[in-house]
C-alpha cells in the first residue's frame, strides 16, 4: 500500500473511534448535569442515585475520549504535513481556540466535579459540572468550524498559493458549521437517549426477574422491595423507570432535531458539494426522485451499473430545493463540470509525488455515500421509533418480562452510535477526492481547494505509517474491550456499584446543601 | 518589526514551560508509582495528589501544539512529521497513562491494579522522554530540506541531543514530583519524599543543565548566561529549603530552575523556531514559518482573554485541593458488583 492510503486508513480509524466516545460524552454529560440539577432542586433520593450511577458511566467513557482526542490534535502534523502547511493560516485557529477555550474548561472543571463532592458547596459543585459539559459543547463547535471549512472554505483569499484568513467572522459563522453543530449535538443526544433507555430497561427487567416487582391483573406494576438484594428498594424502581422515560423522550426529540437540521444540511450540500449529494443518491442522471433502494454495483463509480428499484418521485427535489419539480443534477452531468473547473489529471507539482499526472476520480465511492446516508437516517429513525414503543410498553410502570425484548433494548443502544459513525463516514468520504472541497462561489479567480493526494506528509515513509496504524488499531481495540467490560460491570452492579454506601445506610438523609468539613473525611471518588 | 510572530514565539515557550512545570510533576508521580511507592495505599496517596488536576495539566500540551499549528503551521508540520516515531510513542504513552489513572481503581483485583501501575509508569516515562527529545531537537535542529520535510529516513533525528533531552525531562520530572509529593502529602510519604528529593536533586537536574549549557556554548546570547546562573543557583536553594522542611520553597525553586533553563534554551533559539541541520537557509524562523498577521492578531485577542481566565480557574482548583493527603483519607477499596 502507498503511504497516502495508509495515512487515510489511519485517520479514518482513529477519528471514527474518537467519535464513538464523543457523542456519549456530550449527550450523557448534559443528562447527568440535568439530573444533578433536579436533585438539588427537589432533594429526592432517586435523582442523587441517578446522578451517581450515570455519572460513573460518563467518567468511564470520558477518559477514552480524552485519550483518543490527544491523538487527533497531533495527527494533522504527523501524517498530513502538506495539508497543515496549506490550511494552517485558517484551520489552526479554531483548533487552538478549542484547546484554550474548551478543553481547559472541560478537564479542569470535571476534575473539580469528580473530587469536589462534599468539598465544594452543592451549588458550586453543580456549576462545575455544567461548566465542564458546556466546555464539551463549545469544543464541538470549534472543531466543527474547522471541519466545515474543509467542506466549504470561506473567509479567505489566496496569497502565494495558500489561503489566508481575511474574514474571521465568515469562518466562524460558516453556514456549513452552523447547521452541522446542532446536527451533531442532536446526534449526541440520540446516543445518550438510547443509552439511558436500554440500560434502564435492563434493570426494570432484572427487578421483575428477581421477583421484586410484579404486575397486577391490570398489568400495572406492584413495586416491591427485597432484603436479599441490597439497593433494590422502592427508590431503585423510580431510578430506572424515570431513566427509561427520560431516555425515550430524549431519543425522540433528538431524532426530530437531527431530521430538521439534517434537512438544512442537505439543502446546503446540494449547493456546496453537489457531487457528494449526487453520489449519496447514486443518482446518475438528472432527476427529481429519491431512491429508497437501488440495486447493481453501487460500489462502482460507473453510473451504468446502478438501477433504482424503489423511488419516491419528487422527494429528491424537495430535499435539495424545497419543491417537487426542479431537476437535481446527477453524476453524469457533474463530472464534465468538475473536470472543466479543476482539471482532469493531478497537476505536475512535486507535492503529488508519484501521483502527479494521474487522472482524477471525481465520483466518491458510491456504496459508502449511498449506504452511509441511509444507515445514518435509518438507524436514527429506528432508535426513535423504538423509543416510542418503549414508552408505550412501560406506561404501566414496568417492562414486559420477556428476555428477548430486554436484549433488543440493550442492543438498540448501538443504533445511534451506528448512525453517528455512518454520518461522518458519509460526510468525509463523500468529500473525496478533495481534502478541502472547492467552494463553488470562488469560481474563476483562485479557487480554494486541495486534493487529498497532495495532503500527506512527504517525508514520512510507508513503514512508519504502518507501524503507527498497527499500534493505534491494536491499542484502541484492546481499550475498547476494556471499556466495554468495565461499563458492563458497572451497569450490572446498578446504583450500588456507584454508591456502595447504599448497602450500609439510607441515602435519603443526605442533605445537598451542606458540605462536610471534616479534615479526615475520606476523599470522594478517590482513585 | 515582527512583533506578532515574536509574541507567539514567547507564548508558545510559556506554554511549554507551563506544561513541563505542571505535567512535570504528574508525569513524575506516574513514574514514582513504581519507583517510590511501597504498597497499594502509597500508590493511591500518590494518585490522589494529582487526581483532580492531571487532565487540566495535560491540556497545556494540547494547547502548545494547537497554538503552534495556528501561529506557526510550518513549525507544526515539520516538527511532528520529522519526529514521527517518537511522537507516536508519546501519544501511546499518554493514552495508557490517562486510561490507567481512571481505570486502575475500577476493579478490585491485585493483578488488574499491577497491570495499570505498569501502564501508568511506562506511559509516563515514555511520554516524558519523547517530549524531552522533541524539545531538545527543536533547540538543536532537524535534518530538514527546503520544504521543511525530513531527509534521511525514519531515524534521521536520532542523536546525542535527542537522548540528552529525553533524559533531562525524565529526571527533572522525577525530582519535581518528589518536591510536589513532599508538599502535597503528609506522614511517612511526605518525609520520605522530602529526604529523597534533597538527595537526588543535584543528580536529577544534571542533564537539563548540560543541555542548557551546550546550547549556550554554541553561540548563546549574553542573557542566556544569566538564565543559566539562575538555574544553577536554584538547585542548592531547593535542597536547603527541603532540609529545613520548607516544602513550598523547595517546590518553588525547582520551578525556578525549570523556568530559567527553558527560558535560556528558547532565548537562544530565537528568531529561529526550528533550525535545519542541513543548511541555515532552510531554518524555520518566526518570519518564514508563521501565519498571516491577521490570524496572529485574531489569536492574540483570544489569548488575551483566554490565558488569564485559564490561569485563574486552574489556580482556583489548586486552592480547592490544597490540603495535604495522607493514608488516612484513602477509603477502603470499595467494591461491589
Ligand atoms: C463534535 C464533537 C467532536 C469532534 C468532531 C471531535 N472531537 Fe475531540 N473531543 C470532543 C468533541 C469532538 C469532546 C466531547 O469535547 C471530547 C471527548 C471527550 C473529552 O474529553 O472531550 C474530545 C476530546 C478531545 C481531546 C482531549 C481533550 C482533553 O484532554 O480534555 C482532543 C485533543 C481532541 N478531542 C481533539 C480533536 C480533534 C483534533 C478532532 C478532529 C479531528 C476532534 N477532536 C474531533
Ligand atoms: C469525529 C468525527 C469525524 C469522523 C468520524 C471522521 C471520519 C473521517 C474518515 C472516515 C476519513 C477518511 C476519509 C477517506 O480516507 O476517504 C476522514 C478523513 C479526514 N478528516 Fe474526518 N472525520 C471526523 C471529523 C473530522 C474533523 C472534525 C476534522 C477536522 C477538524 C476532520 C478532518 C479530516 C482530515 C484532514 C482527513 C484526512 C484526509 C482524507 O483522507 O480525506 N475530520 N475523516
Ligand atoms: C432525517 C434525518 C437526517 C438527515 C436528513 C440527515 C442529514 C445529514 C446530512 C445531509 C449530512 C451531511 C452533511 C455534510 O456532509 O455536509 C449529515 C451528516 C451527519 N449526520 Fe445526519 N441526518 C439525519 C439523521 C441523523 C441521525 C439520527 C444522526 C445520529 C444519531 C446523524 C448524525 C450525523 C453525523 C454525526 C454527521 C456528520 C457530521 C456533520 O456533518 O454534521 N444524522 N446528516
Amino acid at each position: 500500500m502507498e503511504a497516502l492510503d495508509i495515512a487515510r486508513w489511519q485517520f479514518g480509524i482513529t477519528t471514527v473511534y474518537h467519535f464513538l466516545m464523543v457523542p456519549l460524552t456530550i449527550g450523557l454529560g448534559l443528562v447527568v448535569a440535568l439530573l444533578q440539577t433536579l436533585w438539588l432542586r427537589t432533594g429526592k433520593a432517586e435523582y442523587l442515585r441517578m446522578t451517581k450511577f450515570w455519572g460513573k458511566l460518563f467518567l468511564i467513557n470520558f477518559i477514552l475520549g480524552v485519550a483518543t482526542g490527544i491523538v487527533q490534535e497531533f495527527q494533522f502534523g504527523l501524517a498530513w504535513s502538506e495539508y497543515s502547511r496549506f490550511v494552517g493560516d485558517v484551520f489552526g485557529a479554531p483548533l487552538a481556540m478549542e484547546a484554550l477555550l474548551a478543553f481547559f474548561l472541560e478537564s479542569t472543571f470535571l476534575g473539580l466535579w469528580i473530587f469536589g463532592w462534599k468539598k465544594l458547596p452543592a451549588k458550586i459543585h453543580l456549576a462545575c459540572l455544567w461548566i465542564a459539559v458546556l466546555g464539551s459543547v463549545v469544543s464541538a463547535y470549534f472543531i466543527l468550524v474547522a471541519n466545515s471549512w474543509m467542506q466549504h472554505p470561506v473567509g479567505v483569499e489566496m496569497v502565494n498559493g495558500h489561503p489566508q484568513m481575511v474574514d474571521a467572522w465568515a469562518v466562524f459563522t460558516n453556514n456549513t458549521a452552523l447547521v452541522a453543530f446542532p446536527h451533531t449535538l442532536f446526534g449526541a443526544l440520540a446516543v445518550a437517549g438510547g443509552f439511558l433507555l436500554g440500560i434502564s430497561w435492563y434493570h426494570l427487567w432484572k427487578r421483575r426477574q428477581l421477583g421484586i416487582d410484579t404486575v397486577d391483573e391490570k398489568k400495572k406494576v406492584v413495586v416491591g422491595e427485597s432484603d436479599q438484594h441490597p439497593g433494590r428498594d422502592k427508590t431503585d424502581h423510580k431510578v430506572w423507570l424515570r431513566g427509561l422515560r427520560i431516555g425515550a423522550v430524549v431519543a425522540m426529540l433528538a431524532f426530530a432535531g437531527t431530521a430538521i437540521s439534517g434537512d438544512m444540511q442537505g439543502k446546503l450540500m446540494f449547493q456546496q458539494q453537489p457531487m457528494k449529494m449526487a453520489a449519496a443518491e447514486a443518482a446518475c442522471q438528472n432527476g427529481t426522485s429519491f431512491s429508497v433502494l437501488s440495486f447493481g454495483d453501487v460500489g462502482s463509480t460507473n453510473c451504468g451499473d446502478v438501477v433504482a428499484v424503489i423511488e419516491i418521485p419528487g422527494l429528491l427535489s424537495f430535499l435539495a430545493h424545497g419543491d417537487f419539480t426542479t431537476d437535481v443534477k446527477g453524476v453524469n452531468s457533474l463530472i464534465p463540470e468538475y473536470k472543466a473547473k479543476y482539471g482532469t489529471t493531478l497537476p505536475d507539482n512535486p507535492i503529488y509525488g508519484d501521483r502527479a499526472g494521474q487522472p482524477i476520480q471525481y465520483v466518491p465511492v458510491m456504496a459508502v455515500t449511498y449506504w452511509g446516508f441511509r444507515m445514518m437516517i435509518g438507524f436514527g429513525g429506528l432508535a426513535a421509533l423504538a423509543a416510542l414503543v418503549a414508552l408505550f410498553m412501560a406506561r404501566k410502570g414496568t417492562v414486559p418480562s420477556s428476555k428477548w425484548l430486554m436484549r433488543l433494548a440493550v442492543f438498540g443502544i448501538l443504533a445511534p452510535f451506528g448512525a453517528n459513525s455512518a454520518g461522518w463516514i458519509f460526510t468525509e468520504l463523500g468529500r473525496q477526492p478533495f481534502v478541502v472541497a472547492p467552494n463553488p462561489q470562488f469560481d474563476g479567480i483562485d479557487p480554494v481547494f486541495m486534493f487529498t493526494a497532495a495532503a500527506v506528509s512527504p517525508g514520512v515513509s510507508a513503514g512508519e505509517l504502518i507501524f503507527s496504524l498497527v499500534s493505534f488499531t491494536t491499542v484502541y481495540a484492546v481499550l475498547l474491550v476494556v471499556e466495554v467490560v468495565l461499563l458492563v460491570k458497572y451497569i450490572r452492579g446498578g446504583v450500588l456499584s456507584a454508591m456502595p454506601e447504599l448497602a450500609a445506610k439510607d441515602d435519603s438523609q443526605e442533605d445537598p446543601e451542606k458540605p462536610k468539613k471534616d479534615d479526615d473525611d475520606v476523599l470522594a471518588f478517590a482513585y | 518589526m515582527d512583533f506578532l510572530p515574536t509574541l507567539w514565539f514567547v507564548l508558545i515557550a510559556v506554554l511549554w514551560t507551563g506544561y513541563l512545570f505542571l505535567e512535570g510533576f504528574d508525569l513524575g508521580v506516574g513514574m514514582l508509582m513504581k519507583l517510590f511507592a511501597r504498597n497499594n495505599t502509597d500508590r493511591r496517596v500518590l494518585l490522589n495528589t494529582v487526581g483532580p488536576v492531571w487532565d487540566g495539566n495535560e491540556v497545556w500540551l494540547i494547547t502548545a501544539i494547537g497554538a503552534t499549528f495556528a501561529a506557526f503551521p510550518h513549525w507544526y508540520a515539520a516538527l511532528l512529521s520529522s519526529l514521527y516515531l517518537p511522537m507516536i510513542l508519546v501519544l501511546l504513552g499518554l493514552i495508557f497513562r490517562a486510561v490507567g489513572f481512571e481505570y486502575r481503581g475500577k476493579v478490585d483485583s491485585a493483578r488488574w491494579r499491577t497491570a495499570w501501575d505498569w501502564a501508568i509508569f511506562l506511559g509516563s516515562a515514555v511520554s516524558a522522554f519523547g517530549v524531552g527529545t522533541a524539545l531538545a531537537l527543536t533547540s538543536t535542529g532537524l535534518p530538514l530540506d527546503a520544504n521543511g520535510d525530513r531527509v534521511g529516513g525514519a531515524f534521521a533525528w536520532l542523536n546525542g541531543y535527542a537522548l540528552l533531552g529525553g533524559a533531562a525531562v525524565v529526571l527533572f520530572c522525577l525530582v519535581h514530583a518528589l518536591a510536589f509529593l513532599a508538599l502535597k502529602t503528609d506522614g511517612e510519604v511526605r518525609n520520605r519524599a522530602r529526604r529523597l528529593f534533597a538527595r537526588c536533586l543535584p543528580l536529577g537536574v544534571l542533564p537539563m543543565l548540560a543541555w542548557a549549557l551546550l546550547i549556550q556554548l554554541n553561540g548563546g546570547k549574553a542573557f542566556g548566561w544569566l538564565c543559566l546562573a539562575v538555574a544553577v543557583l536554584a538547585v542548592p536553594a531547593a535542597v536547603l529549603a527541603a532540609r529545613r522542611t520548607r516544602e513550598g520553597w523547595s517546590f518553588l525553586f525547582t520551578g525556578i530552575f525549570l523556568l530559567a533553563s527553558i527560558s535560556g534554551i528558547f532565548l537562544n533559539l530565537y528568531p529561529r523556531v526550528l533550525p535545519s541541520t542541513l543548511s541555515e537557509s532552510f531554518d524555520l524562523t518566526v518570519q518564514n514559518a508563521s501565519s498571516s498577521p491577521y490570524t496572529l492578531g485574531l489569536m492574540s485577542i483570544i489569548a488575551c482573554f483566554g490565558v488569564p481566565l485559564v490561569l485563574a480557574y486552574q489556580g482556583w482548583t489548586y486552592w480547592v485541593f490544597r490540603k495535604r493527603i495522607s493514608s488516612k483519607q484513602i477509603p477502603g477499596q470499595v467494591q461491589s458488583a
